[in-house]
């Protein structure tokens, strides 16, 4: 579904990204580690089309097609979700309209008509469920006065309504108190489908603990220095990354 | 060159029908054309209209505007917004028409309500105690001109203790007739203490056509009163705006204030409070949108006179095209307003690179136990924001749109009339969205 080939991303002048390489197959799910300032945000966000950050080398493959081609919103719309690290507040526009705009494009891109506001509440009804949500929620502007917890769930609620094969969540924990960490790695579980692939980025383990890898990759320096299964993220909870960080 | 104000002006003033006007009135009307013609036009070197040319007004010669159309009440509602079935009073080119105003509620809630004219042959004593006083035009060229020129105007009197809940809503319609017109409308509205009480002003235009209003309210909150004005500005993009709202305000009283400008080649909105007695608070928001080639000024003057008091104001402003926005927010203390607590902010939002903003807050303090801030910002678009809704799948215009929409709503979020809130967030929404569904 992914392939990332030596993929080199800088911020204005400074090089984050120092060749990445890394293939994500339907049905995987990849956790992301590694220190503060390794990187894996700014992967993250490069996967997505962050403006903020210009590849300067390197290729990123999705479904066959050359993804930094494509501009953020058609990344959206061929399946590559982003849930943010810090969800951006919109105050003035409701939930509910931000949900069935990104929802309606999504349809108008796969020629499909747009669904009536009426419809679409049916359609919340369900998604809402995902993560436990009050559907008051709905009506409150996006993300304005949300609390940590709150703008994390309403990421998930967003992934919940558009479906998409390739979620990538950067630090979805961060903030959560365990019973809200606990609802979003559950939300997150119940959109897992063989067609559909996840990214987990995250500085500690605990979250694998709810959701699952079937692989787990340091990032250090810009550069991927171990990969292994769901049992490296023990050995770093145990250890440590100093003993990784060494040999970036 | 066109000849002096005096002048020119002379022979419009000699024209009014101005033999029903008791002798204080004729006196008060002869001093202000005195002002108006020693005055003349302010200028740029004129510190309150440094960033504001009324090169455009003081170029034309206007007329009195003398016939008034005929339009329907459904074509005037159309241009407005708010709740059809408020009490109005509609005014067509300058001059009530008393078939168009519905003030029945009003009257039978206790409210006195009455036109200009009519007020001054049934509650004289009234109007001579009140029109002008708070609306002085000595240094005012445009209230001194409204002064010598009104003609036709409201006179509203809250009882004290009278709760109000509708609203008034007075309609100033220009229709084709208008062109080449100035229309001075005038309003008075004294709200005794304990009151509470809602107004309403549309300004709108039926046809694109280039005339002059001249407008000037003065608003009198008495120990304890509540008032809520709200100005919607929605001219024709040809005709020239210049509105006055001067208000004062008794112990414990609130005024708020809304200023919604998107018409009017050039326009330009004075809200002057002065906070007279302890411990009252003044409210004043506004949101202006303009593009092409429009300017939309607004001076807001709030004169900390008592102690205790607070005033809280935001404004924001949405510019495009070559559009041209003033913002100047005074704020005065005086030694004896202790524990004045004031707030101010103005926020501008620039959609093209040709699009221009001067803004002055301005405080002048010269009591030491109080606080006083401002801010102010202009800007673009947040890139975060709109990566925001891209990441989602939409696309770069429905984006920037929404975001657009969502940097004017929270100042739309200040007007408490639901109907009004709902209108005018609908309108912006159209206006930068071209999609009717909120």
């Amino acid at each position: 579904m992914l392939t990332i080939d030596n993929l080199h991303a800088n911020a204005g002048d400074k090089a984050i990204l120092k060749g990445i390489s890394l293939t994500v197959n339907a049905g995987e799910v990849h956790a992301i580690m590694g220190p503060n300032g390794s990187g894996k945000s700014t992967l993250a966000q490069v996967i997505a089309g962050h403006p903020g950050f210009e590849v300067t080398k390197g290729s990123i493959t999705y479904v066959g097609q050359d993804l930094l081609e494509m501009d953020p919103e058609v990344r959206a719309q061929q399946g590559v979700f982003l849930a943010f690290q810090y969800p951006v507040e919109i105050p003035g526009v409701t939930n509910a309209y931000f949900l069935r705009s990104a929802y309606n494009e999504l349809r108008k891109a796969h020629g499909k008509e747009e669904m009536d506001p009426m419809e679409f509440l049916d359609l919340m009804e369900q998604k809402l469920k995902v993560v436990d949500m009050d559907p008051a929620m709905l009506q409150r502007s996006v993300n304005a006065g949300f609390s940590g917890g709150e703008k994390k769930r309403n990421e998930i609620l967003q992934m919940a309504v558009l479906e998409p094969k390739l979620a990538i969540l950067d630090e979805t924990d961060s903030g959560l108190d365990i019973d809200a960490l606990r609802v979003v790695a559950g939300g997150v579980n119940a959109l897992k489908r063989p067609d559909n692939a996840t990214i987990v980025v995250t500085h500690y383990q605990r979250l694998l603990n709810h959701i699952v890898p079937d692989f787990v990759h340091v990032l250090a320096g810009g550069k991927i220095v171990k990969s292994g299964g769901k049992e490296l993220a023990l050995e770093l909870e145990a250890k440590g990354y100093d003993w990784l960080v060494g040999t970036a | 060159m066109n000849a002096p104000a005096a002048t020119r002006y002379a022979e419009a003033f000699g024209q009014l029908d101005t033999a029903a006007a008791p002798p204080w009135l004729a006196a008060l009307r002869t001093a202000a054309l005195a002002e108006f013609n020693a005055l003349g036009f302010p200028t740029t070197r004129n510190e309150d209209w440094h960033f504001t040319s009324v090169t455009p007004i003081a170029d034309r010669t206007f007329r009195n505007a003398t016939s008034t159309g005929t339009p329907t009440a459904a074509e005037i509602l159309a241009l407005t917004v708010g709740d059809a079935s408020w009490p109005r009073a509609v005014f067509v080119n300058g001059q009530c028409d008393p078939t168009l105003s519905t003030l029945g509620a009003l009257t039978t809630a206790g409210v006195r309500v009455s036109t200009l004219t009519a007020a001054i042959k049934d509650t004289p004593e009234f109007v001579a105690d009140h029109l002008g006083k708070l609306a002085t035009f000595s240094a005012q060229a445009f209230t001194a001109f409204n002064t010598a020129f009104a003609q036709d105007g409201l006179v509203v009197h809250v009882p004290r203790s009278l709760v109000v809940d509708l609203p008034l809503h007075i309609i100033h319609v220009a229709d084709a007739q208008a062109a080449g017109c100035m229309l001075h409308p005038r309003l008075l509205v004294v709200a005794e203490p304990l009151s509470q009480f809602n107004i309403v002003e549309s300004f709108v235009s039926l046809n694109g056509t280039e005339y002059f209003t001249n407008a000037v309210a003065e608003i009198s909150v008495g120990d304890g009163a509540r008032v809520h004005h709200h100005k919607v500005q929605r001219e024709s993009t040809e005709a020239f705006h210049v509105g006055t709202v001067q208000v004062s305000q008794g112990r414990n009283s609130l005024f708020h204030s809304f200023s919604y400008a998107s018409g009017a080649a050039l326009s330009r909105t004075n809200i002057y409070t002065r906070l007279l007695g302890e411990a009252a608070e003044t409210r004043l928001n506004g949101l202006y949108l303009v593009d092409g080639t429009q300017h939309a000024d607004h001076q807001t003057w709030v004169e900390h006179i008592a102690p205790s008091c607070a005033s809280r104001e935001l404004y924001k402003g949405i510019l495009d095209g070559h559009a041209h926005g003033v913002f100047n927010g005074k704020v005065f203390v005086d030694p004896e307003a202790q524990k004045t607590d004031g707030k101010q902010s103005n926020h501008v939002l620039l959609l093209s690179p040709t699009a221009r903003v001067d803004a002055k807050p301005q405080l002048e303090i010269f009591a030491d136990d109080v606080k006083c801030t401002h801010g102010s910002t202009v800007g673009r678009l947040d890139e975060l924001a709109l990566f925001y809704m891209k990441s989602r799948g939409i696309g770069d215009e429905n984006s920037r749109a929404l975001l657009t929409y969502a940097f004017a709503a929270d100042v739309l979020e200040t007007v408490e009339l639901d109907a009004l809130r709902n209108g005018l967030e609908r309108i912006a929404f159209e206006r930068f969205t071209h999609s009717t569904q909120l």
